[in-house]
């Protein structure tokens, strides 16, 4: 099958691109980008005009949910989040019931994965066994099994002398860790950034220490071990600081934020909805700032979603008894955009977070479009205005505070290696 | 860019209270309203008929989730004195499936068409859950949550100090020890500032006194000699045994000797000073016997104000239910 993607503008980090031209697709690759190579006079023609060619965006942070917690979430149902939401590669974090710390379970995820049809799913291997941070998981038959990483989630280890075995053993095999940075001592009990409003509103603080403190332990052993690193969720700006300087030291290491601590602060907790209690937490505007700075300097070179979907009763409750996490999958693009309301960032930058960033974090071969790449794309009507839903939403979740918002820039379809898995109807 | 606008959950559209949650966000007039009434309540307690028809065919729901005698029974009196049916209930939170309960418990009690709901609970900000999902027209008055706020507690406190200085512009206010762990510091903070008063400080060490009450108006002073210098107003707050194995404190004798308030350490007070406590007292622990006790002392004041407050609070709230149109609040889904 030929496709022609004609008159839409496409716009794709990877190669400095950004222009009207048009996009030329065979056997479920891009194999030409501007003038059509022989053979192409009768392709299949895709008209785009008026629209942005995105490459399908790499979302590092989607909890599917299943195996084990199918009350809120599963690999179909949030699949067809992901790719509503424009995401075409994911990873998923190994908290699943049973854990991924088997084979079994990591191929059982790809086969359903496979089966819904959706997004390309990558799981994350526990780190240890069952999460518990005594014994070393299989490492090396996790990753054949096909886990892109591996990671204690947010879990704590038995003792920085387990940490340090695993780091040298995964490091043995050239494997990458993926650290959750929390000093667990510090954050146990806490629901909210420890500050102003977590002081007035009488609820739990976690300071940034539980980050900085376990981040620069983490530093430490990754500089002694030599393991392959990547930090995820970073909240403080002290966080940002120590890894400009990691890099600038010559340590090989990556790091990406929740789209959410990007765009909010501990203001929003004035009213103590739980649809706001996130780990990390949400944290100080100077935090906040501090991270974009990160990105626009290269330190942090992914944004996720951090989708943790939930079912109702998890929200429905005081703020320090509900379940943290949201819900935005499904409108990463419109929610990342609000991001060049202020003027922070470009728009460039803020695609390769979400597109060719993590993908090169993760050693993924997606988020660009490149001649000889696979053809996952998504068309993006980036002047859209609509209203996300939460009778429309495609995640089995119910938790984001963002149903009812209206937003700028819509995903309308989405195509994985050539074929369209998602369009708006 | 920041999401939420403090919605004014606690009032209707013609600014009344129609839920008393917190005292943040009230204005002046509000506060003084209270404390008005309040007082005309106290001047008939002494009366030998002590009940009004405010609150008559009503029905009030005492709905503790946390232990709390006296709290509970100066409700009780005050709902009673206001002509209420009252119910308590003593529920003991279920550490597995806290909301669940709660959300269940409230669907019940609103099948029995209660009328207001006062209610104590450990978890900051269950108040603001159980007026955000309940039916509308429940008036849902907090009896303290978590550590965010007591704010029957702070007005009474207020009233006590109303009637013993006249006045709030001018006065020095020291409140004294775990201000951490306190719904009722806060809401006193907050009621001081909004009534005027310009200096309060907060006493005790950095483990209790988190540097970031020094930005909601209170000066902080980890020093007690430098904390009690000439105020008007001695707040003492209990203090928890439990502290001790937090690692919070190292001994109740090293807190009670840095910080204990005694006829010694009172005498860097004014003469004048009065001193409070909201109960129940730790005796040889925040406070001697002979302060608690002594001349100075108006903890039982604040006992008997107790009941006049909140016999206040109830009747406006109950008003402003009565008067609020929409009496739509209620949850989305989101």
């Amino acid at each position: 099958m030929k496709l022609r993607i004609q008159n839409g503008r496409l716009i794709d980090p990877s190669q400095d691109i950004n222009a009207v031209v048009d996009l030329f697709i065979e056997n479920q690759k891009v194999v030409a980008i501007g003038e059509a190579p022989d053979g192409f006079e009768n392709a299949d023609i895709l008209d785009a005009a008026g629209q942005w060619i995105l490459p399908g965006l790499v979302d590092v942070a989607v909890s599917l949910r299943e195996p084990g917690f199918t009350q809120k979430g599963t690999i179909a149902s949030e699949g067809r989040a992901a790719v509503s939401g424009g995401v075409t590669t994911l990873v998923c974090p190994p908290n699943t019931r049973p854990i991924v710390d088997t084979s079994s379970v990591a191929a059982l995820i790809q086969d359903k994965a496979d089966e819904a049809g959706m997004a390309n799913v990558f799981p994350l291997g526990a780190l240890t066994q069952g999460l518990a941070g005594e014994q070393l998981s299989n490492m090396v038959g996790l990753t054949e099994a096909g886990c892109i990483a591996l990671s204690n989630h947010r879990n704590p280890m038995a003792s920085t002398k387990v940490l340090s075995r695993a780091l040298e053993y995964a490091a043995t095999h050239d494997l990458l860790v993926v650290f959750h940075p929390d000093e667990t001592s510090l954050s146990e009990g806490g629901c909210a950034h420890e500050g102003l409003m977590s002081t007035m509103h009488g609820l739990a603080g976690i300071p940034e220490e539980a980050e900085t403190i376990a981040l620069m332990r983490d530093l430490l052993l990754v500089e002694k071990t030599g393991v392959r690193a990547h930090f995820a969720r970073l909240s403080c700006a002290k966080s940002i600081e120590m890894i400009a300087d990691a890099k600038a030291s010559g340590l090989d290491v990556t790091a990406d934020v929740a789209l959410h601590n990007l765009l909010l602060t501990d203001q929003v907790l004035d009213n103590f909805d739980g649809h706001y209690h996130v780990l990390p937490p949400l944290r100080s505007d100077e935090d906040r700032l501090t991270l974009i700075e990160g990105i626009k300097a290269g330190v942090i070179s992914a944004i996720c979603s951090d989708h943790q979907p939930h079912e109702k009763m998890a929200k429905i409750a005081p703020f320090a008894a509900t379940e943290p996490g949201m819900a935005n999958v499904e409108i990463i693009l419109p929610l990342a955009m609000q991001l060049m309301d202020e003027g922070d960032l470009d728009f460039a930058t803020v695609l390769q977070c979400l597109t060719s960033g993590p993908a090169a974090c993760f050693g993924l071969e997606a988020g660009s479009l490149a001649v000889g790449s696979f053809a996952d794309f998504i068309l993006f009507d980036s002047t859209a205005r609509w209203t996300w839903s939460y009778e429309g939403r495609k995640t089995k979740g119910h938790n984001s505070p963002y149903f009812g918002d209206e937003l700028v820039g819509r995903v309308m379809s989405t195509y994985i290696s050539g074929q369209r898995v998602y369009q708006v109807v | 860019m920041m999401r939420s606008e403090p919605r004014a959950l606690q009032l209707n559209e013609h600014g009344q209270l129609k839920h008393f949650l917190t005292l943040d966000g009230l204005s002046h007039a509000i506060l003084t309203e209270i404390l008005d009434r309040a007082d005309s309540f106290l001047s008939m307690g002494e009366q030998s008929v002590k009940k009004v028809p405010l609150l008559r065919g009503k029905t009030v729901v005492n709905l503790f989730f946390e232990n709390s005698t006296r709290t509970r029974t100066t409700f009780e009196l005050a709902a009673k004195r206001l002509s209420a049916d009252v119910i308590n209930l003593n529920i003991e939170t279920s550490a597995t499936s806290k909301g669940e309960s709660l959300l269940d418990t409230l669907k019940n009690l609103e099948a029995m068409q209660s009328d207001m709901f006062i209610v104590r609970h450990s978890d900051s900000g269950a108040a603001h859950f159980i007026a955000e999902h309940c039916t509308p027209n429940v008036a849902i008055i907090n009896a303290g949550d978590g550590r965010h706020a007591h704010p029957t507690q702070a007005m009474l406190d207020m009233l006590t100090i109303r009637r013993h200085k006249g006045r709030f512009e001018g006065l020095k206010v020291a409140i004294v020890g775990d201000i951490l762990h306190s719904r009722v510091a806060r809401s006193q903070l907050q009621a001081l500032t909004t009534l005027g008063v310009s200096d309060v400080r907060l006493v005790g060490p950095k483990t209790l006194v988190p540097s970031f009450f020094a930005e909601m108006g209170a000066t902080i002073c980890h020093d007690l000699e430098a904390g009690l210098k000439d105020v008007d107003v001695v707040v003492m707050l209990r203090l928890q045994k439990e502290r001790m194995k937090g690692a919070l404190l190292p001994s109740e004798s090293e807190f009670y000797r840095l910080y204990g308030l005694t006829e010694d350490t009172l005498a860097w007070a004014k003469p004048d000073a009065i001193v409070m406590h909201p109960g129940p007292i730790n005796r040889g622990v925040e406070i001697s016997s002979e302060v608690a006790d002594g001349r100075q002392s108006v903890i039982l004041d604040q006992v008997t104000n107790g009941i006049a407050v909140r016999m206040a609070v109830l009747s406006m709230a109950m008003s402003g239910q009565l008067q609020s149109e929409d009496g739509a609040a209620t949850g989305d889904e989101k």
